[in-house]
């Protein structure tokens, strides 16, 4: 479980975030939403911790980041796995490479252990046959999924993604949020995934946080998305006519 | 404000590069691979530019010694002492900070842009140990490659002077006999220690701390190599002062 109270960040005269305060539960897919520069990116890279709030704290199990030393502080983000929006895969490895790196770095494994826990997560993700192979030889879709076997094979407690349908084809999309979603629940992990994409909202969003200039304006689940009669949120969810559609159908559908 | 605010922060990055060592057995293999790339890879422009140097030097010296009472054989002198005290280690510098140091602030610049640095900080590793440390270490065969860049530039300097004319073989050798004194090579050696520090840490400040886009990248390359040139050319006069003034 991860605890945010009162988080504040700036950068310079931009006062990005205003004070958020949150809980992401474990086990669960949370998802937190938001218009561009509503301070997502900026939020998750301090519950990263790449950025320093200014004022709050933020736990991790209890465990407030901001009063471990350096050291504590590298030692906790060996418990994070991060799927970044652009995979952010090592150009210069193969796919077995990126996914075994986590386990050279901090393992004492034999090279034949690490193997082995390779396979099964690139198993997982359902990538058999891609070993060798280099970033820059797959696409998009398998990129992010070595992102999600090396995200998780550390056997992570906290899992974050940003944005991981952007780029990705409709069916891609929900292949990456299932595989997401059954992982969190595998391995009872926090899951914290920053997205656009209202697709996933509908789908996984276990826990929705929904951010407006720098505020959490809203908070609640994909089925309480569905009633809410928060304006900020719905004109953001239902922007298109089709989500504008659905949610009509399923309020008459209430009623 | 903005010069003392970066001169800090590189110290800062300095110091944050010693910190939490990369797993020595990973850490073996970057440092052989940078040493591959930085140093044998650099084996041929250096090989290539010295010789040539050491023969334009030869050639200056005996275009420019007109008068009889002057030997032809200081012309082997004068191009064993510019290429050992000047050329082989100042400006086979310059030529690294642009080779060397662009690749070096690319390639960092680059894994800033696509968030690999991100990627690595968040598992915990200490990215400017793992990127930058690598780098040091490898750089610190440099004075190897100077070395060699010395006997190709004073090779350079006998060809061109024995087979263009200018003197006789044995003329040049005598002079490049004459009055050697060996402090010199030391003094050459210590100085491309420190280019070295700088060619390999001022470029990865540079990539590290990048912000922006491909067209930042290409920005900060430039960027790092007007400023790994001039700090170069401020150590030299220092060094120099300091060591043989």
């Amino acid at each position: 479980m991860i605890e945010v109270n009162d988080v504040h960040k700036s950068f310079g005269d931009a006062h990005i975030l205003k004070g958020i305060s949150t809980c992401f539960d474990k086990g669960k897919t949370n998802l937190i939403i938001g218009q561009s520069g509503s301070g997502k990116t900026v939020f998750l890279k301090c519950l990263l911790g790449l950025f320093t709030p200014e004022q709050g704290s933020i736990s991790y199990d209890k465990k407030n980041y901001g009063e471990l030393s350096r050291d504590q502080q590298r030692d906790l983000r060996q418990e994070m796995g991060m799927v970044f929006q652009g995979s952010a895969l090592f150009d210069s490895m193969s796919v077995e490479g990126n996914v075994m790196f986590p386990l050279e770095m901090f393992t004492k494994q034999s090279r034949s252990e690490m193997q082995d826990r390779v396979n099964i997560v690139l198993k997982r993700v359902n990538l058999v046959d891609a070993h060798h192979k280099f970033p820059s030889e797959i696409s998009g879709g398998m990129q992010k999924r070595v992102a999600i076997a090396r995200a998780i094979v550390m056997n992570p407690k906290y899992l974050f993604c940003d944005e991981p349908n952007s780029g990705l084809d409709p069916k891609t999309a929900i292949l990456i949020d299932n595989l997401i979603q059954e992982i969190t629940r595998e391995f009872d992990i926090t899951t914290v995934i920053n997205t656009h994409d209202m697709n996933s909202v509908m789908e996984i969003g276990e826990k929705i946080i929904f951010l407006k200039n720098g505020l959490k304006e809203w908070e609640g689940t994909n089925k309480e998305i569905f009633k809410t009669d928060n304006e900020a949120v719905t004109s953001f969810v239902y922007s298109s006519e089709l989500f504008k559609k659905v949610r009509q159908m399923y309020i008459e559908e209430r009623n | 404000m903005n010069y003392l605010a970066a001169i800090g922060s590189y110290f800062i990055m300095i110091r944050e590069v010693f910190k939490k060592p990369t797993k020595w057995s990973i850490m073996k293999s970057l440092i052989l691979k940078e040493i591959d790339e930085l140093i044998f890879g650099s084996l041929g422009i250096i090989i290539f530019i010295s010789f040539f140097i050491g023969g334009v030097v030869t050639i200056q010296t005996a275009l420019n010694l007109n008068s009889p009472l002057i030997p032809r054989s200081l012309i082997g002198f004068a191009a064993r002492q510019s290429v050992i005290l000047e050329f082989a280690p100042t400006f086979c510098s310059i030529i690294m900070a642009g080779k060397v140091g662009s690749y070096i602030t690319s390639s960092i610049g680059t894994m800033r842009v696509t968030e690999q640095i991100d990627a690595l900080e968040v598992m915990g590793v200490n990215s400017l140990n793992y990127l930058v440390f690598p780098k040091i270490i490898a750089l610190l065969f440099y004075p190897f490659a100077i070395a060699i860049a010395m006997n190709v530039g004073i090779f350079g300097g006998w060809v061109a002077g024995a087979f263009g004319g200018f003197t006789s073989s044995a003329e040049f050798v005598e002079g490049l006999q004459m009055d050697f004194i060996p402090f010199h090579v030391t003094y050459s050696f210590i100085k491309s220690l420190v280019f070295a520090f700088v060619i390999a840490t001022i470029p990865s400040f540079h990539g590290y701390y990048m912000k922006g886009g491909a067209l930042e990248v290409g920005k900060a390359s430039t960027t790092s190599f007007v400023w790994t040139s001039v700090v170069i050319i401020i150590l030299n006069y220092i060094l120099t002062q300091l060591l043989l003034g």
